[in-house]
């Protein structure tokens, strides 16, 4: 029993180390001295500094939050909204629309990208901001749609009977009954929009030009010539951005249940 | 009879094709507790829904008081229902469930909270206000979903088997708090159960239905001593059926042969000579006698095959000479305070006069 007990928990362990190993020492090579990655030459936080002098770098960081803040949220309140209509209502081609939904969140990135340069190209949009962010509404789009599904689709309808029939207008039972039920996965789907658009390059890659850079494409543009520590310390700094907002969904969620 | 409050006129529903309402008409009048019971599948819950405005017929027009309200969302109209899985708002506490009609309404604060307070204390869930609804067990699940609907004081309260999820002691209590809560405030209830012990300890009048139509209305009393249909005899209580044919009629007599034995029955239907007919007769309604009677008033023969003790009754299985097996109840009191048969003991049983019912046989 004990046996079998430290195996399961070693193994465990391993797949945490399996997971988290690769990111620790990212982590800790950011505070490399050395310019060459992979040696070790002692403590510094001179790459952080660089890092901050580098105009280009931040501005590209700060393009990409723009562009994941805006897309994610309106990706939110569109998959939200039409989550609730594929519950609520029954028309025609319904079963068939959800499925087009899967069919946009499976198709590879590269498929979605030429197909959305393609198509801004045929309508005459320049390259840029505004492509960028559409394009990254609709890849966003059907993670929310699916994830808000999951959950409105375990309600009870007698539930959203109930608030109708206590004197609620389909916009009461929305703001009191539904948005509250949903927040958990609402707050899920807008987190998973938020990091897939902040981490989007195949898709970015096509639909933006010089004209708007954002992060993900500045280091792969940057890679090329070499992994630079600075990227690391740059990496590092993601990395923290993501561990506070995951803990925070979290907290919030916990919040409410409660 | 007072005032219908609903009317469903000719109302039919179809689900798939499939008729769930089939061309159905009755009336519920104010204040009565009215009852639609039937077997699962019958309509009566989709009467319900239709009623609610969760659903819209295909054909006929509902009116809930003396307005045709077929195309009125359930928000405008004056009823309120108790749903069968209870519905309560889970991410609400006690209070914020049984206010949320209010508040729509524009009530003040002030207001709310006062009347909330008194519906609470009145389904004894006073001092529960703030407990969260998952947090509650299922007979207080059941009286916020109580609270919740009536604290609107709807013209009609419409209850959906809102007791069949309790086990058997709350559900006994719960029967009477209804009708106790229902003589305080004074609202039109309607009903729906497939008990039949239900529907006949708590209403004033019941609809039984089947297939989508009324099968008979009427008081516990008539529907359980006068069913106009077999359907109705041998849903609502147990019964034995007796095949007999009419021998001999009368304006208001009848000689029905059963199982050989010619027995002088009252002709309540216009009964003819040859007429085939099934005679109806409930278990506490027979009487079973050790000795072949002397009077010379005709008796069933047979002999007792199953007794099944009941605690404050004696269920008799007797198999008829031909065959047939009937069922007896026997009470215990002063007169029998013991009763016993052996297995395989003859004896006859008789009825008191006129206390069967005779239906033609369909």
């Amino acid at each position: 029993m004990t046996r079998h007990r430290f195996f399961t928990r070693f193994y465990l362990g391993f797949i945490f180390v399996f997971l988290y190993l690769p990111l620790l020492v990212l982590i800790v090579y950011s505070f490399n001295q050395s310019r060459y990655s992979t040696n070790w030459t002692g403590w510094t936080l001179h790459w952080y500094r660089s890092l901050w002098d580098n105009t280009l770098l931040l501005d590209a960081a700060v393009n990409s939050l723009i562009v994941a803040g805006i897309s994610s949220v309106t990706a939110t309140a569109i998959g939200t909204l039409a989550a609730v209509a594929f519950y609520r209502y029954r028309f025609i081609g319904r079963k068939v629309l959800y499925s087009l939904v899967y069919v946009v969140m499976m198709s590879p990135d590269i498929v979605m990208g030429i197909s959305l340069l393609i198509f801004f190209m045929l309508v005459g949009l320049p390259i840029g901001f505004q492509t960028l962010l559409l394009s990254h509404i609709t890849f966003c789009l059907p993670f929310v749609v699916v994830t808000v599904y999951a959950r409105i689709s375990g309600f009870d309808p007698r539930v959203i009977e109930a608030a109708r029939d206590l004197g609620a207008g389909e916009f009461q039972t929305f703001r009191y009954i539904l948005l509250p039920l949903l927040m958990p996965a609402v707050v899920s789907g807008w987190l998973l929009s938020f990091t897939l658009s902040l981490d989007d390059v195949i898709v970015s890659f096509f639909v933006t030009g010089p004209t708007f850079e954002i992060l993900p494409l500045k280091i792969y543009s940057m890679v090329r010539l070499g992994v630079k520590p600075e990227v690391n310390a740059l990496s590092t700094v993601l990395f923290g951005f993501t561990l506070i907002m995951v803990t925070l969904s979290q907290l919030l969620v916990k919040e409410r249940k409660r | 009879m007072s005032r219908a409050v609903v009317q469903l006129q000719h109302i039919t529903k179809t689900y798939d094709g499939l008729a769930a309402v089939d061309d159905l008409s009755l009336e519920v009048f104010a204040g009565e507790f009215l009852t639609l019971l039937g077997p699962s599948g019958c309509g009566k819950t989709t009467i319900l829904r239709l009623i609610a405005g969760f659903e819209a017929p295909d054909r006929g027009d509902i009116r809930i008081d003396d307005v045709r309200v077929n195309a009125l969302p359930p928000n405008r109209r004056d009823v309120n229902t108790v749903f069968q899985s209870y519905a309560l708002f889970p991410h609400m506490n006690v209070f914020d469930n049984v206010a949320f009609g209010l508040k729509l309404k524009g009530l003040q604060r002030n207001a709310v909270a006062e009347r909330v307070r008194d519906v609470l204390e009145m389904v004894q869930l006073g001092g529960m206000e703030t407990r969260r609804v998952t947090q509650l067990s299922g007979g207080q699940q059941q009286r916020v979903a109580f609270a919740r609907a009536v604290v609107n004081e709807p013209l009609v309260l419409l209850l959906d088997e809102p007791l069949s999820a309790l086990d058997y002691r709350l559900r006994k209590e719960m029967q009477l708090e209804l009708k106790r809560l229902h003589r305080q405030l004074g609202i039109t209830f309607i009903f729906v159960t497939h008990d039949q012990e239900e529907a006949i300890t708590m209403s004033d009048r019941i609809i039984v239905m089947n297939q989508g139509r009324v099968e008979q209305s009427g008081s516990p009393k008539q529907i359980y001593e006068e069913p106009a249909n077999l359907f109705v005899a041998r849903f609502v209580g147990e019964i034995n059926t007796f095949d007999g044919s009419v021998e001999a009629a009368g304006a208001d007599w009848l000689t029905v042969r059963i199982h050989g034995t010619d027995f002088r029955l009252v002709n309540k239907r216009g009964f003819r000579s040859g007429d085939p007919v099934k005679v109806l007769l409930r278990p506490e309604d027979l009487q079973i006698q050790k000795t072949e009677p002397a009077d010379g008033k005709p008796s069933l023969a047979g002999a007792v095959e199953e007794l099944i003790y009941k605690g404050s009754t004696v269920d008799v299985i007797v198999r008829l000479t031909d065959g047939k097996p009937v069922y007896v109840t026997e009470f215990f009191n002063e007169n029998a305070a013991y009763i016993f048969y052996e297995r395989g003991q003859k004896v006859w049983l008789r009825w008191i006069d006129r206390w069967e019912v005779v239906l033609p046989d369909a």
